[in-house]
């Protein structure tokens, strides 16, 4: 009885089906293809991000019920000492990090791109710490940075006699040293990017320029950089992005088994691994959602005012 | 530039040194994982001696490291779900940037919007509502814990659609006219003409799960269902003098992607320059 009044159904569902038109088959198919993309999009992206902001109003440690606070966690954050020094931290990794990769790898791709003797190989050079894992490399120049007999760079320093340098145990080369291996692997990915947006550039440009004598320096700030700035825009916002949302090195080159990472004293702690220890350590989740919202609106300002300002130019 | 000879040896010097300093530069950048290669096959006497190669090269870290189990343990883990969640990558971005790309029907701008604008929220501010979601469903500490908010990505989505604007909709249609439904088309027609697409796609999200450290680290706690760089974090802060089974251990968390690396060299850079510029 069950059965075959289903097979009815199923029957009059596929006679339903090809009795409609072409275009409500299409309607159909695509709303079908999208149903569980759009279910998860829902729960995994939009929900939590509505989430992360009502949890920032609140005070909450996972155990008891969360309670409102309206807008305290905010307020405690802009009399909390710890949240300057980390958001000054994460202007710094930034402010050095953007500018010194991209001068970097545009020098670096500028010239390549003129490379005719194993291109392909001194490119795989450059590339090959891009696809290393960040967690791993952060062990190796942590052991770079160790004093005498074992670091690297002391050695060399001792070799040539100068002083032994603290690195990691300072507070001021320590933000510096964790820096380093960040700009080493990203390098690669933007030298492979500025070298397509080199070649993009119709060779016409050049010839025309050749053949009026303009020289090398002029056919760089006339014709190469203007030309590249879709280039520079995407790696400018992008690798911006990275830098404010460091953590794997950090976490990795400053944590001790007998004390937490982002020593000495604060001096690397950038704001995500500030979320990570409010969230994950001190299960202030309230407090750690409000950072997470100014973080949130770091990117975003940063990101539009570097569309804003690149295109404008 | 005097070009006597036709096919003009142009050797300036200023070309030479540039050429050498960018040799130099290169080999400066794979320095540490010469360095970290060169540890791992030392001897725990020798990693105080500041040559670079080891006097007696030897496996006895590899094996050192590997018979402890934990370290394959979070090699397969680590493989295991990069693998899943690229195959569910591959699979859920290419149908709906297929969907977007060749389908008429309301409401597709806003689901293209609504799934775009999610790449402006941080994964950062996401992980705690999603630590939340995973403890009332039960899903800390679980692989599916740690593959469920990676299993489709708009930056994907977003890459995929635009390869399959380029498909002619002729080739479409005529396999309509033969009868085909349009999942068919969609994986039997569409699919195999975006191909560079997809290995793209495979390269990266497979590169950025086999990498991946902050969502792994939190949701898991227990050390078999550590991912290989959790391992490897656990490990290090564990044995923080040993450091040529530290080395090791960096080690085997490279090699795969430098071994892929070098057999697909040309590919993997056209495949990152693809997802980098369009996506």
């Amino acid at each position: 009885m069950n059965a075959s009044s289903s097979r009815v159904d199923a029957r009059s569902g596929t006679r339903l089906f090809s009795g409609l038109g072409m275009r409500q088959k299409q309607v159909l198919w695509a709303w079908s293809f999208l149903a569980v993309p759009v279910l998860f999009y829902a729960v995994v992206r939009f929900y939590p991000t509505l989430e992360a902001f009502w949890i920032s109003t609140t005070n909450w440690n996972l155990l008891t019920k969360p309670s409102f606070v309206g807008l305290a966690n905010f307020k405690r954050l802009l009399a909390d000492p710890v949240f300057w020094k980390v958001f000054g931290n994460t202007a710094l990794y930034l402010l050095l990090g953007t500018p010194i990769s991209l001068l970097l790898a545009f020098t670096i791709a500028y010239h390549l791109d003129r490379v005719r003797v194993l291109h392909g190989f001194i490119r795989a050079l450059y590339f090959l710490p891009f696809l290393t894992t960040a967690a791993a490399m952060a062990w190796v120049w942590r052991w770079f940075y160790q004093p005498v007999p074992i670091g690297l760079f002391n050695n060399l320093l001792a070799g040539i006699g100068i002083a032994q340098q603290p690195f990691l145990r300072s507070t001021t080369q320590s933000l510096p040293a964790v820096l380093a291996p960040a700009i080493w692997a990203g390098l690669g990915f933007q030298v492979v990017i500025f070298m397509a947006g080199l070649r993009a550039i119709p060779t016409t440009y050049y010839e025309a320029a050749r053949i009026d004598g303009v020289s090398n320096g002029t056919i760089l700030r006339r014709i190469t950089l203007p030309l590249l700035k879709p280039t520079i825009v995407f790696l400018v916002v992008f690798s911006s992005i990275g830098f404010l949302r460091i953590f794997d090195q950090v976490y990795n080159m400053t944590s001790q088994t007998s004390s937490d990472p982002g020593g000495p004293l604060n001096a690397t702690k950038p704001l995500v691994l500030m979320i990570y220890q409010t969230a994950f350590s001190s299960f202030d989740m309230g407090y750690a959602a409000a950072q997470t919202v100014v973080l949130f609106l770091v990117l975003l300002v940063v990101s539009l005012l570097q569309l804003r300002l690149l295109k404008d130019r | 530039m005097s070009a006597a000879s036709p096919m003009a040896l142009r050797i300036e010097p200023g070309r030479i040194i540039a050429w050498l300093l960018l040799f130099g530069g290169g080999l400066l950048m794979v320095t540490p994982l010469a360095f970290m290669f060169a540890t791992s096959l030392k001897d725990s006497s020798e990693i105080y001696d500041l040559a670079f190669f080891p006097a007696h090269p030897t496996l006895s870290n590899y094996v050192t490291v590997l018979s402890d189990g934990r370290f394959l343990r979070w090699f397969a883990n680590s493989f295991g779900i990069a693998v899943a969640v690229t195959l569910s990558n591959v699979f859920f971005d290419s149908l709906v940037g297929y969907t977007l790309a060749k389908f008429q029907f309301r409401g597709r701008y806003l689901v293209f919007i609504a799934i775009l604008s999610t790449l402006m929220i941080p994964t950062e501010m996401l992980v705690i509502p999603w630590y939340v979601m995973a403890k009332n469903f039960g899903w800390l500490d679980s692989y599916w814990g740690i593959m469920f908010p990676g299993m489709m990505t708009a930056f994907g989505t977003f890459l995929m659609k635009q390869f399959f604007e380029t498909v002619p909709n002729d080739f479409l249609e005529a396999a309509r006219i033969d009868g085909l439904n349009e999942f068919a088309i969609f994986w039997r027609i569409a699919l195999p003409l975006v191909t560079p697409a997809l290995s793209a796609l495979a390269i990266f999200t497979f590169l950025s799960n086999w990498t991946a450290f902050i969502w792994p680290l939190i949701v898991t706690t227990s050390k078999e269902l550590y991912t290989l760089p959790v391992g490897l974090t656990s490990f290090a802060v564990e044995s923080q003098v040993q450091w040529e089974l530290i080395m090791t251990g960096a080690a085997l968390a490279t090699l795969p992607t430098l071994t892929v690396f070098l057999l697909l060299q040309r590919y993997i850079v056209r495949g990152v320059v693809l997802a980098g510029l369009k996506g």
